[in-house]
């Protein structure tokens, strides 16, 4: 059996799913119950489930500690941030005790938590409602940092996040929430770690997730060339060696991300390319990235997110070069 | 081993003008025509103001709005407690209580527009930015009223927020701190009964959200929010306090009676006809019955209000859009540093060079 959903479908027919198929499964967040979530993806669930579906009072910090001390008794907390930057208000509780808990006490008390929250530009919504801050995340380590590309790809990871024993910081791109249906499979699972090739080619490799894969293979349709995109899914833990593969096979790369460029994960990519695929490189790693400015208000967002056309341009420098 | 009562509370709630237009005449604070005229002009002006927004936003030309539509006597009487240079530190539904400040029409649009410039202070001005993040600009509110009691000045600084606010630990530790600086701040809290959502039923078990000061060591008291009599009153005596180093929270009540913002669908959660009840219960609407009962408002007047603000509004929508077109993209780079880093510099270049090569 198999569903076509847009990616705001996937998310909620997946939570439904973990909620029917395991009791310990409770999935809370501001607005999640009778509203559905400002985005709708838990539209229904507390219908069916009104014992393990919460609205919770405005506090980030609230809902990410609680998630600790529910996990401890055996739940399994599914978290909901309404966007990535309200994240923040909830951090110390992420770096110092989801991340750590395993670490802190030798594997005898662990946080299999997973909190999703939208992430990214491109609905013109408020300041702080577009931010992308999975270089950061990736950076905690005890984090595993996912990022859905479709429908099936958002039902396949955001099942193995659920039933993951880890926490998994689950970054779902705002601007495919709606764009397109696909035909979403039922219980699917997609192993967390595993990068996909999304299109085969030898003459560059493109690393590229989230929104940024979508204007990644519109931008390739103008390339005259055979472009390999490689969409990771997990930034942490990354899947090194099928992006090292394709480089060792195209001897080109180009990393995007809407992320800002200093310190982001085009950096790290860039490093591990460097460590196992030196001798085959033809050109410098290229990145397309936001600035190193905060994400402007809508009105100048457009300017700030990579859109085809620069991706375009970057993998052409990278084609071009020597 | 003693058993005992250690400390008492009460909290006090303030109402002059009631719902059936009944006044508390002892209360009623002192103001002349022209000021209460004022009061009612400046609602008045945020009412239209958010009509047509939530217009030009379906239009497709604003980005998402959060009209504050049956809060504005929560936030004009407050708004208009305020000495000259005393500081405003809003959150994101505070039309009425910037334009009460003097913050003009096209800067709103312009930030519904999604342009940094509607969140430009004007040169020597009091008062930070809206706040998007709930709850964490009561803080720097406590902040401004440390610093202006630090240098001995007289500004007290008033900040608003919501009751779904209240949630965020920021927030208590915003009072916490403001009671033991003798910070110059008053926290206004509008329980406007919602957090997007969430009634406030379900946000605390707290039966007054003002008792939330009481744990924080400071006064919190409550007013009918849609009085604008009331809430004039209260917050007065709240500045002068302040204004002597005794932080004060005021809860006042009222009700979103529009949607939380221009992406919300507020059928999806309210009550049978709960929005019809508070629309009878209209600040402005009672203030309008009160000012004609005594001979305050006529209709030249009113006819005269409503002709300024539609012109004041067409005016500002042209100069927002004008100012939309002639907006440079480039300007993202210009105001991150005092002094723009190199790195910074060269994908600067690149922007300007080739619409932003990424290098
Ligand atoms: C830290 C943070 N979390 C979540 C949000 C999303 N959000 C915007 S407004 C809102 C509800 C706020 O309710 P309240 O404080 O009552 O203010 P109101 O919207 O009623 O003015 C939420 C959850 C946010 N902006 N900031
Ligand atoms: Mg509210």
């Amino acid at each position: 059996m198999s569903e076509r959903l847009r990616m705001v479908g996937a998310v909620r027919e997946t939570l439904r799913d973990e909620l029917e198929r395991d009791d310990s499964v409770v999935v809370y967040g501001e607005d999640v119950g009778e509203a559905g979530g400002v985005f709708r993806a838990t539209q229904g669930l507390v219908d069916d489930h009104p014992d393990r579906v919460f609205n919770t009072p405005v506090a980030e910090a609230g809902i990410v500690g609680t998630g600790v001390g529910l996990a401890a008794t055996g739940m399994r907390p599914v978290a909901e941030i309404q966007f990535q930057s309200f994240l923040y208000q909830g951090f110390h509780q992420l770096a110092q005790h989801v991340a750590r808990m395993r670490s802190r006490t030798r594997g005898t008390v662990t946080c299999p938590m997973t909190i999703r929250m939208p992430y990214g530009g491109g609905i013109h919504a408020l300041e702080l409602h577009s931010e992308s801050f999975e270089a950061g995340f990736s950076h905690i380590p005890g984090l595993q940092v996912v990022f859905p590309a479709s429908p099936a790809e958002t039902k396949g990871l955001l099942t193995s996040a659920i039933r993951d024993p880890d926490p998994v910081v689950f970054m779902e791109p705002t601007r495919l929430y709606r764009s397109f249906r696909e035909e979403v499979p039922d219980d699917h699972e997609i192993p967390l770690g595993e990068a996909r090739v999304a299109e085969s080619g030898d003459d560059v490799t493109v690393v590229a997730w989230g929104s940024m894969l979508r204007e990644t293979l519109d931008a390739i349709e103008d390339v005259d060339a055979n472009v390999e995109v490689i969409d990771p899914r997990t930034l942490y833990p990354l899947d090194t060696e099928t992006i090292v593969d394709s480089v060792k096979k195209t001897g080109r790369c180009v990393v995007v991300h809407e992320a800002p460029k200093t310190a982001g994960m085009a950096g790290e990519i860039t490093s591990r390319i460097n460590e196992e695929a030196f001798l085959y490189l033809e050109a410098p790693v290229e990145r397309v990235t936001g600035y190193d400015v905060p994400v402007p208000m809508f009105a100048r967002e457009d300017d700030y997110v990579p859109d085809a056309d620069r991706i375009e341009s970057g993998i052409r420098r990278a084609l071009e070069f020597g | 081993m003693p058993d005992e009562n250690v400390a008492q509370f009460t909290i006090r709630s303030v109402q002059v003008l009631a719902e059936d237009e009944t006044v508390d005449e002892e209360l009623v604070p002192d103001l002349d025509d022209d000021e209460l005229l004022e009061l009612y002009e400046q609602m008045k002006r945020s009412r239209r103001l958010d009509e047509r927004a939530i217009a030009l936003q379906r239009r497709g030309e604003l980005g998402t709005y959060a009209p504050a539509i049956g809060q504005e006597a929560a936030q004009v009487g407050s708004a208009f407690a305020m000495a000259e240079d005393d500081w405003l530190v809003p959150s994101f539904r505070e039309q009425p209580a910037l334009l009460t400040r003097g913050t003009e029409l096209h800067s709103i649009l312009e930030y519904a527009l999604g342009m940094e410039e509607g969140a430009e202070i004007p040169d020597g001005e009091g008062g930070l930015p809206p706040a998007i993040p709930v709850g964490s600009q009561p803080l720097h509110a406590t902040g401004v009223g440390w610093g202006e009691a630090l240098q001995d000045r007289p500004n007290v600084a008033v900040t608003y927020f919501g009751d779904g606010a209240t949630s965020q630990g920021d927030v208590y530790e915003a009072m916490n701190f403001a009671g033991v600086y003798d910070a110059q701040t008053v926290f206004v809290c509008q329980n406007n009964r919602y957090a997007i959502s969430t009634g406030i039923e379900n946000q605390t078990e707290a039966e007054t959200l003002a008792q939330k000061a009481i744990a924080a060591g400071i006064d919190g008291i409550q007013v009918d929010g849609n009085d604008v009599l009331g809430v004039y009153r209260v917050a007065r005596e709240a500045m002068e306090k302040a204004r002597n180093g005794e932080p004060v929270l005021i809860e006042a009540l009222t009700y979103r009676r529009s949607m939380h913002t221009t992406s919300d669908d507020p059928s999806a959660y309210r009550e049978g006809d709960e929005e019809a009840e508070w629309e009878a219960r209209d600040p402005i609407l009672r203030f309008q019955v009160y000012l004609e009962d005594r001979g305050i408002l006529d209709d030249e007047t009113e006819d005269a209000i409503d002709d300024r603000i539609e012109s004041e509004l067409a005016e500002a929508i042209e100069r927002a859009r004008a100012d939309r077109e002639a907006l440079d993209p480039a300007d993202m780079f210009r105001h991150v540093y005092a002094e723009m880093p190199s790195e910074l510099e060269r994908q600067y270049e690149a922007f300007e060079g080739d619409g932003g090569g990424g290098k």
